[in-house]
This record gives C-alpha cells, structure tokens and sequence, in this order.
C-alpha cells in the first residue's frame, strides 16, 4: 500500500474526473463552442465586496476568467468556453478550496433563461455519458434529472422557507445567513433547482430586468444544497458598469479590504458586446455531485494543508 | 486587565480545537465550517462546546469579528484509569490524581489508553479538559478481515478500537494490529510496525 494513503485512495475519483472533463469539452464542441484560455494573471480582477483575489508579484491570481472572456464575446467571439484553475483568497472549507476549477461559458445573443436551459442539458448529458442515468444519488437525495428543473426566486425562496422579506433581510444584514442557514439546504434535493433573480446589489456584473429593476437576471444552480453554478444575463453598459464596480470598492473600503483598481480596458469594450449570458460552473463540485462526495478534498489530488 | 496585552482571534483564526471565551466563561471549537453563498459573505459557523458545564452552542460568526483567547493553564499528567464515567489522572510533578467527567473531556475520551501523557487544562482551580498529543496509537479490536484481491468493495471499512471508538481504516488492516490515529481529525493515519 502506499506511503500517501489518502492520494492512492482517491485515484478513483480523479479517473472519473478525468472523463468528466473530457465530456464536458465534448458538450461544447459538439455545440459549436471553441474552447479558449485566457491570463491566469491579471493586473487586477473585477471589484467586488466579498471575491479578494491573491496577489502575483504587482498583479493578482484571477478569481475567474469573467473580464478576459467578455472583452472576447465583444470582440465578436460569439459561443466560447474555458476550464481553468481559478484562485480566492482565504476560502477553505469543506465545500472550498482557494485554488479550484471553474467552467466557464458566454453564449452572445443568450439571456439567463436560456442559460438555465443549457445547463439542464449539459448535465444531463454529462449523467448519461458518465453511465449515471437520469437520477443521481448525492448527500443521501435522489435527485431526479429529466427536465424541467426547479425554478425559484429568491423572493419566492424567503417566502418559503424563512420568516422574513428579502428586502428585510438586506436592510438587517442578514441575507447571507439565512442563505446559507434556511434557503440553500432545501435547494435541488429532489430535482436540481435555479434560484434566479437576485437582488439588484447582488449581481454587480448582471443585467436588471426590465420588468422590475429591484431585481438582476442572476441565478445560481442547486443540487443536494450544494451551490454549483452562477450566471447571469449580462451588463453590457460600460458607465453603469463603472458606477457598480465603484460601489462595490466602497464596500470593499468599508470592510478594510484592498481596493481593485478599475479594469479600464474592459469597461471601454463593454459596450461593443452584444446582449450575452454567461456563467461559471464550479468543476470540483460539479465532479462531489456525480462522484456523491461529501468534501472537495475527494475530488482533488492535492489540497493546500497536503502540499 | 493588568497591562497585558490581549491578542485577538478573527473569525478567520476560526478551526477545531480553538478556545476562545465567550461571556466570561471558556468555549473550545468543536465543529467548523467555512460557508460563502454566491458572491455573498463569508461566515463561519461553528459548534462550541463550553468547557466547564459540557453544553454546546450553535454560532455563526462573520468576516472581521473578533474573539479573547481562552488562556487555560496546562499541567502535566498522565492518564490513569476510567471508573464510571470518571476519568482519573495523575499531576506528574506533584503525583496529585484528579478527575475529569466524560463531558468534559469530549472526543478526546476516545483516544486515552493507560499510562497515556497529556496536558491538561486548568480554568482556576477546575481541571476542564485534556489537549492530547497529535497523534496516539491504539490497538484495532474489530474489523472484518481482509479479502484479498477483492476490488469491488470499498476502500475503507470501519474498526473498532480498544477505547470503544469506531473509525474507518483502509481495507489491509487487521484485528489486533496497533493503528496511529491523528487525534485532531480522529481519522486513520498509518499502521504501526511492530
């Protein structure tokens, strides 16, 4: 047996890891995505209150490979994806890692209902290629895949399942908690489950929907309770974009964090993209969901504490 | 206080085994989870376990917060014998013995054998606690036996150990054979030659 137990114990998981990255890669392709990658190192990443990126000599460890692949989708690169290592500062736990994989894809033209749709089907075919079927077994839910998925607002979700409006749980601070505490463990157990429409302050990158400018074209996708994916339609207004990041470097200011200098290059070029949709998919956890792991460690050959 | 400068923990300091006061009385970290929902704020909820009375508490503590250490004093004793639920040791300086509850001890009770070293903690005059060394080794009592050859099943299986404490081992290990265990996760860590 070998010296380094709990790697040789792994060896499973990555294997199935390792198809599963390919099958994702055979998904875009097959519908017409060119794979691309973009700098892991960036002079700096987009300013937002709670995403503190680790700094690479005067610039930083991208915390994902948002500006980078929008300045492509406004240069005309209409459906791409990348799967890359991406970095956050002070994020461990079991359910984090600070250095992870992120599946990223823009799709020009899109808005965050067709996105939902996408990923119902890549998951699916992602289930099937991988000999899994239409139902899964993760954290002891047998979560059933056929479509259509659970679709939730958030304003929904706090009339359900907690004691107060969104709009209070803003004012008091306690949205987060009760995020994590009420709403985010009933999501996606039986079936994966979309919570959309986030509050406007939420989606700093999002567009507003038209309809009710309280809200953001934002979602985030559920399965066992575990957050898998964020997307959203996207902000393609280069001044309100820079008045959004501006608070959000306030807000930053006001938690004594550093301050991100504004991605000029970026805002300029915003402008030229066309009305998009984009999202990120957390590669590690999408691997604890198939492989029903119950920490990300299970899914990675090394974590931060065994190097 | 006495010209003595406090060094704070933040929540960030949060992990198993930190004790820090809360109301005066002293609590150690007996569960930990770092959660961060979307975009959102990172929180830290955690399971303290006051160390006088044994009852725990639920908290959820964010970004910035901050946290007095619990300074305990620690002496140097070792384990006697279990009678009951009491837990019997002796100071080795002095050979003054003491008891401590089952409560009070938490999962550290699952790794003391005789004759075993430890520092035990001291609130005032109160013995609240033990910090054990990292890693203990303790004798495998029950386990089902190893098939070999056998790749379809999984790739522990769960041993019991001579204080009672079950834990899940990889498929080789046999009955009788003396395991070290990291007594910070409980989890296996290597056989021991013998």
């Amino acid at each position: 047996m070998a010296k380094n137990w709990p790697l040789a114990r792994r060896k499973k998981n990555l294997e199935e890891r390792a198809r599963l990255l390919r099958q994702i890669r055979e998904f875009f392709v097959g519908n017409g995505y060119v794979e691309v990658e973009t700098p892991h190192r960036i002079p700096a990443p987009a300013p937002e209150s709670h995403i503190d990126a680790i700094p690479s000599g005067t610039w930083f460890l991208h915390t994902s490979p948002e500006l980078c692949m929008k300045r492509m989708v406004a240069a005309g690169y209409e459906k791409i994806f990348q799967i890359c290592r991406c970095w956050r500062d002070s994020e461990r736990g079991s359910l984090h890692l600070p250095e992870f994989t992120l599946l990223e894809w823009y799709r020009a033209g899109g808005d965050y209902h067709s996105l939902m749709e996408e990923c119902e089907g890549l998951i699916q075919s992602l289930a099937r290629s991988i000999g899994l079927g239409q139902r899964i077994v993760f954290r002891g839910c047998e979560i059933d895949l056929s479509e259509p998925w659970e679709r939730i607002s958030v304003k929904e979700a706090f009339h359900d399942y907690t004691h107060i409006s969104v709009v209070e749980a803003l004012e008091r601070n306690l949205f987060d908690e009760i995020m994590v505490q009420d709403i985010e463990p009933r999501l996606g157990l039986e079936k994966p489950t979309f919570l959309y429409d986030y509050p406007a302050p939420r989606g700093a990158l999002a567009r507003l929907k038209r309809q009710d400018q309280t809200v953001a074209e934002r979602f985030e996708l559920y399965a066992g309770g575990l957050e898998l994916a964020n997307g959203f339609s996207e902000l393609v207004d280069g001044e309100e974009q820079r008045k959004r990041f501006q608070v959000e470097n306030e807000n930053r200011q006001s938690l004594g964090k550093r301050i991100y200098s504004m991605p000029d290059k970026f805002l300029s070029e915003l402008d030229d993209m066309p009305p998009s949709a984009g999202i990120a998919l957390g590669v590690d956890r999408l691997a604890m969901v198939f492989l029903n792991a119950e920490k990300i460690d299970e899914v990675v050959a090394f974590t931060p504490e065994e190097l | 206080m006495e010209g003595k400068e406090i060094v704070m923990y933040t929540a960030s300091d949060l992990r198993k085994g930190l004790k820090v006061i809360i109301d005066r009385e002293p609590y150690i970290v007996t569960a930990f989870e770092f959660s961060k929902p979307g975009k959102g704020q990172a929180l830290y909820r955690t399971k303290l376990r006051n160390m006088i009375t044994g009852l725990s508490i639920d908290r959820t503590y964010r970004e910035g917060e901050t946290f007095e250490p619990a300074s305990l004093e620690e002496r140097a004793m070792q384990f006697l014998y279990k009678e009951g639920g009491h837990y019997h040791f002796m100071d080795n300086e002095n050979y003054e013995q003491i008891i401590i509850s089952e409560e009070s001890l938490g999962d550290a009770k699952n790794f003391l054998i005789e004759n075993l070293n430890v520092k035990v903690l001291m609130f005032g005059d109160r013995a609240i606690g033990v910090e054990l060394p990292n890693f203990v080794n303790l004798r495998v009592m029950k386990t089902d036996p190893w098939v070999r050859g056998d790749t379809s099943k999984a790739d522990f299986k769960p041993a019991t150990l001579e204080t009672g404490y079950v834990l899940r081992v990889p498929p080789f290990i046999e009955e009788g054979e003396l395991i070290t265990i990291d007594t910070r996760t409980g989890e296996f860590s290597k056989r021991v030659k013998e």
